[in-house]
């Protein structure tokens, strides 16, 4: 009735099921070596077809961007000026803020208030970008209209601060982390020495926080630079190298969305540009995420700055 | 302010204290023809509750200037509350609530208006764990309090040799200040905490078991250093340590369960102590 | 011996001396009415945190105030059209009904897989820690990259066109790390000691996860699974760079026809410049934010009880 195996055999051969079962697990976890993989050598290949076409200086030594016109030029930092301008404006708004709120939450907020403004800060982060897109064309550029001379129907600010919002609970819940992190004890030691409470903040607790802050900057960077929605929708579609945030321009992104919206046949140079571009902002989110990644890691190894 | 003795006394413990009898009444101050020395800060019913728990229940007692005391009891006797309560460090904590007064130079710290930050310029802390801020070199530890107070420094070298020297530790540092305060030794640790806390040059010193975390040679220097110090500070520490406490301290108060059972000088407590529950604490038959 | 009473002297000359007690109070839980530095510091970081919530809400407003009207029968269950009146989201809804069943068909098998041997047979070593290196690095990898991917490797190398199931592939490959994370999360919920009493049965590794580990943790797995559906749903650049029409007047048939996604058709309609497709828009985005409600819901719901029933 049972499966109990004869007393003197205590060896238990491991049943084959059992490694045909880790094996197969194996193979999923694998999956995400080889997602990484794919994505890799999807950028490269094509990217290796691109520069046959066009040289490193046409890429790089020139700030127009223009592959689908008659007359074509191919400098990245046209885009790349876009993607930054776009990025820079958003960090601005989301780094005060969410440095700003994150100190609410850690240093005074009582737990019934943190339990349930940051969860609501949370949702922030939930919401499908191509509603924020669309609020920053309906709502936001309009508003801006007001007071900014000169602002056109699509620019980088009024996507920026929308983008600015949304990676707002990145920083502001990874930096309440790091504040958190510091010990109880360095506060009181710093109330005993007659601080008061903003003293303590700004002086003992900020430093002490400091890497696990500029890490969430980081990831925020990261996730504004790979945004594609709200620049897609509100930020234009012409490729421009400009520090104007008033007129329309095109990020990294929002050139693949335009040149997957259309009819590029595959095998062509303007199917390539895709690869380079998409290549390009590969490097780009590969580099912050590894700095903030390196950052936190002085964190947890407890470094003393 | 003076306190000499007239008379011949026994010798006590403490070498150089000699013989005097304890301080006055909780809120007097300035000196007095009868051989008592002054009280820095007095305790006059003091009570003290974490939420709705007791933890002190109607302390009185003075705390000599310019002598050590030290406050023994068995662990959760509420040595550690009533010395937080010294400097308005226990109303930090949520829930935390204090009835009664306490005197630093005749004035209640707890009255209406009073600035328990300021307090905490004159009365100054070491706790039990050293707690240098690690984001910051030596020399801005020691300077740290200053810095918080927003007091501006004129002599800003001078302050740090000074203080540190009080806290014997200028010798091991004195090449090595911009290196960070987290590297040291546990009791290097601790000796910069004190001597970041005596850079304010306060009046009163509270130590929270200084030892307790640390080695027994750590220990042994930071018990001299304390011996040293208490000629010019008042000091007030906390030990669950009789034999530091006979140690270190001129006069005594023995905690328990919240109450204050009996203080008098140490010798006093240690050989000839007047309750029950005195006596067999240090005797060892509880505790 | 008294002291002076100095009255808030803030700074002083030298060091150490001493200041008097002065009236005015500065606790950190202080006397109400005076205006310091401190408070207002305080009051300038709790409108920090309330701004964007703010935000949120006029958003919310703005979305209801041009689509409520909109919002009709009619709305759900017509195709889109030339005329911003006559257009319905009906082929946007089912495409992403369909996309959501496929992409969970795929993912969860596979993240729930990685996840558990992850958790329960990996020994910690070289090639562990490589997998855990990259799976949070593709968590920090732009969606849009996914898409290209995808098109490289779905559409045109496996040739499966621009389907739903190259939409749901590609989809599910970006859903991946967080499945995974989430599904380690419910894992480590049963306590090590349910498994020992496991093996101290009797069973091997398989069984105990199967009978036991899993049975505890699906709660868990399930919530998660859920969370990252409510993600997937509002995702468009990847599907858009793999081909995801924006104007499709029918509903997907089968695994390899043409789709749309209510994301993409929003997305179509706000890029268009006549004011009554923005109103179409809004109306999208309230269905959006509707059907994300409805899964966080779910997914919070599912996760208190999962919490009760343990407790």
């Amino acid at each position: 009735m049972t499966d109990l195996l004869p007393h003197h055999d205590l060896r238990r051969r491991r049943a084959v099921s059992e490694r045909v079962v880790a094996g197969l697990l194996l193979l999923c976890a694998v999956l995400s070596v080889a997602t990484t993989a794919g994505i890799i050598l999807v950028l490269s290949a094509e990217t290796v077809g691109f520069f046959r076409e066009v040289s490193f200086v046409q890429f790089f030594g020139d700030t127009e961007w223009t592959p689908l016109f008659a007359e074509k030029r191919f400098g990245i930092w046209a885009l790349v000026c876009g993607t930054f301008l776009t990025s820079a404006i958003a960090v601005a708004t989301a780094l005060p803020l969410g440095v700003l709120a994150a100190i609410y939450l850690s240093e005074y907020a009582g737990d019934r208030i943190r339990h349930v403004l940051k969860p609501a800060v949370e949702v922030l982060a939930g919401i499908p970008t191509v509603i924020y897109g669309y609020f920053a064309l309906v709502f936001v550029t309009p508003l801006l209209q007001a007071v900014v001379p000169g602002l056109a129907g699509f620019n980088a600010l009024g996507a920026g601060i929308v983008m600015g919002i949304m990676i707002l609970p990145i920083i502001a819940s990874l930096s309440e982390d790091a504040i958190h992190a510091v010990p109880d004890s360095l506060r009181e030691g710093a109330f005993a020495l007659g601080g008061g409470r903003l003293a303590t903040i700004r002086r003992v607790v900020l430093p002490t926080a400091f890497s696990g802050i500029g890490a969430s900057v980081i990831i925020g960077i990261s996730r504004a630079v790979g945004e594609t929605m709200i620049v897609a929708i509100a930020a234009g579609q012409q490729p421009r190298f400009t520090f104007d945030p008033r007129v329309p321009i095109e990020t990294m992104t929002a050139y693949i969305v335009q040149v997957s919206l259309g009819d590029t046949p595959a095998g062509t140079l303007e199917y390539r540009t895709l690869f380079a571009v998409g290549m390009t902002l590969f490097v780009f989110t590969m580099m912050l995420n590894t700095a903030s990644h390196y950052l936190r890691h002085r964190v947890l190894k407890g470094a003393t700055l | 302010m003076s306190m000499q003795s007239q008379e011949p006394q026994p010798s006590t413990r403490s070498p150089h204290r000699a013989g005097e009898g304890p301080p006055a009444q909780a809120n007097s101050f300035g000196g007095n023809a009868a051989n008592v020395p002054v009280s820095k800060m007095g305790v006059e019913n003091l009570c003290a509750w974490f939420g709705d728990t007791e933890v002190l229940k109607d302390i009185t007692l003075p705390v000599a200037e310019r002598r050590s005391t030290a406050v023994i009891g068995p662990s959760g006797c509420g040595k550690s509350t009533f010395i937080r309560c010294l400097n308005r460090m226990h109303e930090v904590v949520r829930g935390a609530r204090v009835a009664g007064r306490v005197f630093l130079d005749g004035q209640d710290i707890y009255a209406e208006g009073i600035n328990p930050v300021r307090l905490r310029q004159r009365v100054g802390m070491v706790f039990q764990k050293p707690n240098p801020f690690p984001t910051m070199s030596i020399r801005e530890n020691v300077l740290a309090g200053l810095r918080l107070q927003k007091v501006r420094i004129r002599y800003e070298d001078e302050v740090v040799e000074q203080a540190l020297g009080q806290a014997a530790l200028w010798e091991e540092v004195k090449d090595v200040l911009d290196r960070s305060g987290g590297n040291l030794s546990g009791g290097q640790q601790q000796r910069l905490c004190i001597a970041r806390a005596l850079a304010l040059e306060p009046e009163v010193l509270l130590m929270d078991e200084p030892c307790s975390a640390l080695d027994p040679i750590a220990t042994s220097k930071i018990e001299d250093l304390i011996a040293e110090l208490s000629d010019r500070y008042t000091i007030v520490i906390v030990t669950h340590n009789m034999q530091q406490a006979s140690r270190v301290a001129d006069y005594t108060a023995f905690l328990y369960l919240g109450r204050l059972i009996e203080y008098g000088t140490t010798e006093a407590i240690f050989q000839n102590p007047s309750c029950k529950e005195t006596e067999d604490y240090i005797t060892g038959r509880f505790g | 011996m008294s002291r002076p009473h100095a009255t808030n002297v803030v700074g002083s000359d030298q060091p150490g001396e001493h200041r008097g007690l002065p009236a005015r109070s500065n606790t950190p839980r202080g006397n109400a009415g005076t205006l310091t530095p401190e408070r207002a510091f305080q009051a300038i970081c709790l409108l920090a945190l309330l701004l964007p919530l703010l935000l949120l809400l006029v958003l919310i407003g703005q979305a209801l105030a041009g689509g409520w009207d909109r919002l009709t029968w009619g709305f759900l269950t017509s195709y889109p059209s030339r005329f911003p009146e006559q257009a319905g989201i009906l082929p946007a809804l089912a495409g992403s009904a369909c996309l959501m069943l496929l992409t969970a068909a795929l993912a969860i098998p596979i993240g729930a897989g990685a996840a558990i041997y992850l958790e329960e047979y990996a020994r910690p070593g070289r090639l562990t820690w490589f997998i855990e290196v990259n799976i949070s690095n593709l968590a920090g990898v732009p969606s849009i990259l996914y898409g290209l991917l995808g098109l490289e490797l779905f559409v045109r190398a496996l040739q499966m066109g621009r389907s739903l199931l190259a939409g749901a592939a590609t989809l599910a490959l970006l859903l991946l790390p967080m499945v995974i994370m989430v599904s380690r999360e419910a894992l480590r919920t049963v306590p090590q000691s349910t498994r020992e009493a496991c093996y101290a049965l009797g069973a091997d590794r398989w069984q105990t996860i199967r009978r036991v580990v899993l049975p505890m943790s699906l709660p868990g797995i399930l919530t998660g699974i859920i969370l990252s559906l409510a993600r997937a749903i509002g995702e468009t650049a990847p599907l858009i760079t793999i081909g995801a029409l924006t104007y499709v007047a029918f509903v997907p048939d089968s695994l390899h026809s043409p789709f749309t996604a209510l994301p993409i058709q929003i997305f179509n309609w706000i890029s268009r410049p006549q004011a009554g497709f923005h109103v179409n828009a809004a109306a999208g985005i309230l269905v959006l934010l509707a059907i994300m409600l409805v899964f966080n819901s779910v997914a919070i719901g599912l996760r208190a009880r999962f919490r009760r029933r343990l407790a």
